[in-house]
């Protein structure tokens, strides 16, 4: 199946959440895609706090089997997170570990009000009870295949399906 | 002779950390920079993160030492893991269990980690020769043979204030033959790719074959000091007087003490560090201990950094 | 009992023969080397093709543990290692517990050693009571016991007047004194040699200095009080050289080196391995080099085992900590091959160092084969290959530097006083 343009992707989201935030919405992005895709969402959106960024090494599930990944970016958080209303943004949704992980680390900044979940892509595939409340679209690939989100040198975002390395 | 490297696994990957000596610069700078990842954990209002939840780490002192000890166990809990503190006391002389009796026993309780500082040069190496194979060994310092979290640290700072270690001037003063920091940080830096690594001190506390580790000897504290980027001031024990190491502290001071007029022979951004706790008066002045140049403060937060990095890294590392 | 051992490589350094021959044994002793004797009716064939037949090993220092350290090895393990290595004739320091002050320890000693049937056992005699460097000890009454010499061990002599008087005394009756060149003082505290090994691994050292040192002292001494004088286990480059002129000005000094030390180097200590921790302490490279060319020119006269077994637990410790020592009765032969073959020496003039050369240091009739001599022999197989597994050894220490090496050289049989003592 081919994969959808994600700058239509990108436009499609910003419709979507614009009738459900307020100036007073925070986003935080989760490292690496989410990040680019939180910031694009977050000019767009005119949001009075500034873009949050979120790194899950941490809080990750699978720290036993692979090890500390070596290229942990900081968490920053420059806002008040107690009774925020917070939505996570990311690009690719699939088993909602990562989802599980960033929402463990946010809730150790504070507890936030509610929390959402924005995603360029829900390739599916869900291994915990995660949903995403702004979704840009559903693709289908298989389970030996990654869909990665690139940014060129422009800025302009795009969708690129690899095959996973190994096991 | 051992070809291998007891502290690397199989796949080259940091198993224990003993000392800083035949670690190759890659694994030295991923400590470095999973440190900085930790340091903002410091800030937060819940200063944790799950990565060691449900791991125990004994603390296995055979030399007392509350700050080192402090500061891992501070490195551990913020990693969410349960920390056990055991002074076992000086081992030399005492009668009772053998030092790998001890370990033996503590395995059975189902340890994960221990954090080992001894008064004997080698002690880590012999415990984690014996410990089962989960088990990761950190040295909190054997005798005088290697301290290597406190090496770490000490590059993280230096990292953290001159950025690029390839141009630097590194002076590093006083008791070398006794220390196990300053052996720690020689390899360190060696190891980094400092271009100039220097020793100061008089020729009873340099080891005798000092320079075959890739420094510069110097006696002369003044042609020592000129121009360095980085001074570490070493300390200085009392017992050093007792073994007719040196006459007095007060001696040691005239000629070795960082004084502000000596400070001034190093460049004007030159930063003094000191991995503590420090004899103010014998090694260092006060002014210059507390002055503007001293990162001897920061240098105990990143400790903290860097020793939760280094027990991340190698849980995550079976 | 008769035995003919048939078609060996004889080699009898002592009298410069090398060649292939019969040896006949008649009622312990060498009846003939060739030519069978007449009426000669053998009660056991010994075939010896394809191995060397050389006398007995005599080993110039071994610890057999007792009395008083029984935990560490007992006089019947240790007495089984040495004949497993060949060795027929050995002599054990006097630092047991008690020390070998009295001569009734002696006699002790002599009498449990000679009742298991196996090598001779030659102790040295305390020089000193308790070995404490004060008072002199009863040199005639320890001789008459069995000792063959008086030494120190490595309990220090501090008192230099103490030492000089003792060698005066001990020339006065030709009684030979045996010194390890180690000064207490530069010594004290060290574990490791004063090099780059210590210096990387943060290890307490012993500089060259305090094995030339004490040398001086010794060798000036022994030349003003005229006394026989065997010094234990050279380890050093300087060291080797000073023997070698003190040699050349006529002074009356012999000396030995340990087959550890012909071997191996500091850099052997690798991470902290306490098997490698030694008394004198392993040096360096250009040291090791210096030794073995002093002992192919013979300044060094003796290669020995220094046997010395450590319990597991007095080893398993951090290095400086540990007990010095290693086990060797059963690799002196292979280590002296060893070195043979590596730096092209003859075989005869190898075997010389563990044979014909301690004997001659001890005055005994043995490393040779002597007819009408003690039947003392060796049988080995040159070009055995064997790999040194600890928990394999027959000493009770598993204590050594060679763990997992592969060696050649091994011995089939040890005959003393013609009785088959061990066949391998």
């Amino acid at each position: 199946m081919p994969l959808p343009d994600a700058e239509r992707l990108v436009a499609a989201l910003i419709e979507q959440m614009r009738p459900e935030t307020s100036a007073e919405t925070v986003l935080i992005g989760i490292h690496t895609g989410g990040v680019w895709l939180a910031e694009r969402l977050h000019q767009a959106l005119g949001l009075k706090q500034p873009l949050g960024t979120i790194d899950v090494s941490f809080y990750r599930d699978d720290f036993g089997s692979r090890g500390l990944s070596p290229r942990v970016k900081p968490s920053e958080i420059p806002f008040e997170v107690v009774d925020a209303d917070v939505i996570l943004v990311d690009d690719v949704l699939y088993t909602g570990r990562t989802i599980r992980a960033a929402i463990n680390e946010l809730f150790d900044y504070g507890r936030p009000r509610r929390v959402r979940l924005a995603a360029l892509v829900d390739r599916g595939g869900r291994e915990l009870p995660i949903t995403a409340q702004f979704t840009g679209a559903q693709v289908s690939v298989g389970a030996g295949e990654q869909v990665e989100l690139k940014k060129a040198a422009d800025g302009r975002l795009s969708l690129d399906v690899t095959a996973v390395a190994g096991g | 002779m051992m070809a291998y490297n007891p502290q690397l696994n199989a796949n080259g990957e940091l198993k224990h950390l003993l000392t800083i000596e035949g670690l190759p610069r890659e694994i030295l700078l991923n400590i470095l920079d999973t440190a900085h990842s930790f340091l903002s954990v410091a800030e937060r209002e819940i200063k944790k993160v799950p990565l060691l939840r449900g791991k125990s780490v004994f603390n296995l002192f055979f030399e007392s030492s509350t700050r080192t000890r402090t500061t891992f166990e501070i490195a551990a809990k913020r990693l969410s893991a349960d920390v056990i503190n055991l002074n076992v006391g000086t081992s030399s002389q005492s009668k009772g269990e053998t030092l790998l009796d001890t370990v033996a026993n503590l395995s059975a309780m189902h340890a994960d980690m221990f954090v080992v500082r001894h008064s004997q040069s080698g002690a880590a190496h012999l415990i984690a020769r014996h410990v089962a194979p989960y088990i990761h060994v950190i040295n909190a310092g054997d005798g005088r043979h290697a301290h290597p979290t406190q090496g770490l640290l000490d590059m993280f700072t230096i990292r953290h204030y001159k950025k690029d270690f390839s141009t630097l001037r590194v002076a590093i003063v006083g008791d070398v033959l006794h220390s196990r920091v300053a052996r720690s940080q020689i390899h360190a830096l060696t190891t980094l790719g400092v271009p100039e690594v220097r020793v100061i001190g008089p020729r009873t506390l340099l080891p005798a074959n000092v320079a075959e580790l890739g420094v510069h000897v110097y006696h002369d504290m003044a042609q020592g000091l000129k121009d360095a980027d980085v001074v570490i001031m070493l300390r200085l024990q009392n017992e050093r007087m007792n073994g007719a190491l040196l006459p007095s502290a007060q001696e040691f001071f005239k000629n070795y003490g960082l004084t502000a007029e000596k400070l001034a022979l190093a460049r004007p951004d030159a930063i003094v560090m000191h991995p503590g706790p420090m004899n103010r008066g014998v090694e260092i002045e006060s002014s210059v201990a507390d002055g503007r140049q001293s990162v001897i403060l920061p240098q105990v937060t990143f400790g903290i950094a860097v020793r939760m990095a280094v027990m991340s890294i190698v849980v995550g590392n079976t | 009992m008769k035995i003919h051992i048939k078609g060996g490589r004889v080699v009898d350094p002592a009298r410069g023969a090398d060649r292939v021959a019969d040896v006949f044994i008649v009622a312990g002793r060498i009846a003939a080397i060739g030519k069978m004797p007449d009426g000669f009716h053998a009660n056991r064939v010994i075939d010896a093709a394809g191995l060397v037949v050389c006398p007995g090993l005599v080993d110039l220092s071994a610890r057999l543990r007792e009395p008083g350290y029984e935990y560490k090895a007992t006089l019947e393990s240790e007495m089984a290692a040495a004949v497993a290595g060949g060795v027929t004739s050995l002599v054990c320091p006097p630092d047991t517990d008690p020390p070998l002050d009295e001569p009734g320890l002696v006699e002790m000693l002599k009498h449990r050693a000679r009742s298991l049937n196996q090598a001779h056992v030659y102790p040295l005699g305390a020089l000193t009571q308790g070995l404490k460097g004060e008072r002199l000890t009863e040199m005639a009454e320890l001789l008459e016991a069995g000792c063959v010499a008086f030494a120190q061990a490595d309990e220090p002599l501090a008192d230099n007047q103490v030492l000089m008087r003792a060698l005066q005394y001990a020339t006065t009756f030709g009684y030979p004194v045996w010194l390890r060149p180690r000064d207490a003082g530069l010594a004290k505290g060290g574990v490791a040699h004063e090099g780059q090994v210590a210096t990387r691994l943060g290890l307490a050292p012993i500089p060259v200095a305090a094995e030339t040192v004490a040398l001086s002292t010794i060798l000036l001494l022994a030349r003003e009080t005229g006394a026989r004088v065997h010094l234990c286990r050279l380890s050093s480059a300087e060291g080797v050289e000073m023997v070698r002129q003190a040699k050349s000005f006529g002074i009356r000094v012999t000396c030995d080196v340990s087959a550890n030390h012909v071997h191996l180097s500091e850099n052997d200590i690798g991470y902290f391995d306490s098997n490698c921790h030694l008394v004198p302490p392993l040096r360096g490279q250009r040291d090791r080099d210096a030794l073995r060319r002093g002992v192919a020119d013979g300044t060094i006269d003796v290669i020995c085992s220094d046997h010395t077994p450590v319990d597991d637990d007095a080893k398993q410790l951090p290095f400086g900590e540990s007990e010095a020592g290693a086990t060797g009765l059963e690799l002196l032969l292979a280590l002296t091959l060893k070195w043979a073959e590596e730096d092209k020496v003859s075989l005869a003039a190898a075997l010389a160092r563990v044979t014909s050369e301690p004997a001659r240091i001890l005055g005994i009739d043995a490393g040779t084969l002597a007819l009408e001599g003690d039947a003392d022999l060796c049988l080995f197989d040159p070009g055995a290959r064997w790999k040194v597994e600890p928990m394999k050894l027959k000493s009770q220490g598993r204590n050594t530097p060679f763990s997992g090496y592969e060696l050649k050289g091994r011995v089939r049989f040890t005959l003393v006083g013609g009785h088959v003592v061990f066949e391998g």
